[in-house]
């Protein structure tokens, strides 16, 4: 026999199949909206239904959009020379916030992970390599992560873009602000110090 | 008490939760360890940089009851050869995934530690596929199934020609055997074998075999990987 009603117990386990919440959690958030009121628990529903059916993924770069092509793909003023290529639409938020980027974005949705198995095929790289053929685009910007898996698929499409006559260029790797240097790890500081620049005066 | 320090080789990482990792190494006293790694993944991370696969580092850890908890981390050697080239980060990886495949948790096995890491380096200065193969023949023999290369192992006539290799068996076949079972091979292939796993991988990697020997040797060594662990080795897709 269930513990729960059978309602409960559905509105529970679906809950739990949430990233980060476990059964318990799971728990306390169904009870929570057992006690809130009927238009709060209806707004949650229609916003989930809302989002789950008006946003699909951008047909020219796979960004989250709403209709056919994103934001991003949409605004002229943006500069559709340079291309930023990102593992995730949560990458393009981070980029955007530095308000260093006027360009274009691709997202790949994912990375090439060799241990679990991921190549370039489960990733937007056919896309991505024809966007570069037929778009105006003169500079490639490979911001995947600077992890392996990152770094690998880094490596693996600068292989692949080099050829198309475009300019192949990835973040610097560097100190983070308001770090110490005696904390900084040797292959972050390694590449920190051939990046090195002449200090303008 | 709860703290030690050993050294050991990232095997693999996964993420947990927001910004942390679980990272399985292989110790030198300790054998494979999981342990979580805190706000590995912030850019600001004291030793997130440290703990990606293939790294070799000196680590302390608090021991925990599943896993333990990463508290310091200081590098060995980051090879950094292998991080910036593609085909080495492959070969590295499926090296990784093996170990990761046939050591148990907190079984110290220091031979296979001593392998990984020499294996490592050698990768790192000389990227070559003849690397990871040898390294995969040799763990299987660390781990006991040492391929029979010097007589037929179905009928132990010794006389040869061997001409093909057969998996359940454990080793080469001879004319008369092969046309029942096994797996038709270039006997440059078996010399090539039989160099790695009787320690002339230096000599094999100064005066390198033909392609397609090579790639042949790949394969199977891969398929006796595949074979031992009951389980397909997902890292050599992309080999």
């Amino acid at each position: 026999m269930s513990l729960y009603e059978a309602p409960v117990q559905t509105l529970i386990d679906e809950l739990g199949r949430l990233p980060g919440i476990g059964p318990k959690s799971a728990q306390r958030i169904a009870y929570y909206l057992l006690k809130a009121t009927p238009e709060d628990a209806r707004r949650l529903a229609a916003a989930i239904t809302d989002a789950k059916a008006r946003v699909t993924w951008c047909r020219r770069c796979f960004n989250i959009a709403q209709g056919e092509l994103c934001s991003y793909c949409q605004d002229d003023r943006r500069d559709p020379s340079q291309l930023c290529v990102v593992e995730e639409p949560r990458d393009i938020v981070a980029v955007e916030r530095t308000h260093e980027f006027r360009g274009r974005y691709h997202v790949l949705q994912g990375a090439i992970s060799p241990i679990e198995g991921i190549g370039p095929e489960q990733l937007r790289v056919k896309e991505l390599v024809r966007r570069v053929g037929e778009e105006d685009v003169t500079e490639v910007i490979l911001a995947t992560n600077p992890n392996i898996e990152g770094e690998a698929t880094a490596m693996y499409l600068a292989r692949l873009l080099k050829p198309l006559g475009v300019t192949v260029t990835r973040p610097a790797s560097g100190l983070p602000v308001g770090g110490d240097l005696e904390y900084a790890d040797e292959v972050t500081l390694g590449r920190a110090f051939e990046g090195r620049r002449e200090v303008d005066t | 008490m709860g703290l030690y320090r050993d050294e050991g080789v990232v095997l693999r990482t996964i993420k947990l939760g927001e910004t942390d990792r679980i990272v399985t190494l292989l110790a030198h006293r300790s054998g494979k360890v999981r342990a979580v790694a805190k706000g590995v993944r912030k850019p600001g991370s004291r030793f997130g940089a440290r703990l990606e696969p293939t790294s070799h580092v000196a680590f302390q850890c608090y021991r925990g009851r599943e896993l333990d908890v990463v508290t310091q981390v200081e590098t060995i050697a980051a090879h950094r050869p292998l991080r910036e080239h593609y085909g080495c980060l492959t070969h590295a990886v499926s090296m990784l995934e093996v170990v990761d495949q046939v050591a148990p948790e907190r079984e110290p096995n220091p031979e296979l530690y001593q392998m990984l890491v020499g294996a490592l380096r050698t990768l790192a200065e000389q990227p070559s596929p003849i690397v990871s193969t040898a390294f995969f023949w040799k763990v299987l023999s660390l781990e006991g199934f040492q391929p029979l290369l010097d007589a037929c192992a179905r009928c132990a006539d010794e006389t040869g020609p061997f001409v093909a290799f057969d998996l359940g068996e454990g080793g080469v076949l001879c004319e008369s055997c092969a046309r029942t079972t096994g797996r038709r091979v270039d006997p440059a292939a078996l010399a090539v074998i039989g160099d790695v796993v009787g320690g002339r991988l230096r000599h094999v990697l100064a005066d390198p075999p033909p392609p397609a020997v090579l790639v042949e040797v790949e394969r199977m060594a891969i398929r006796a990987v595949e074979y031992h662990c009951e389980r397909r080795l997902r890292s050599a897709a992309l080999l």
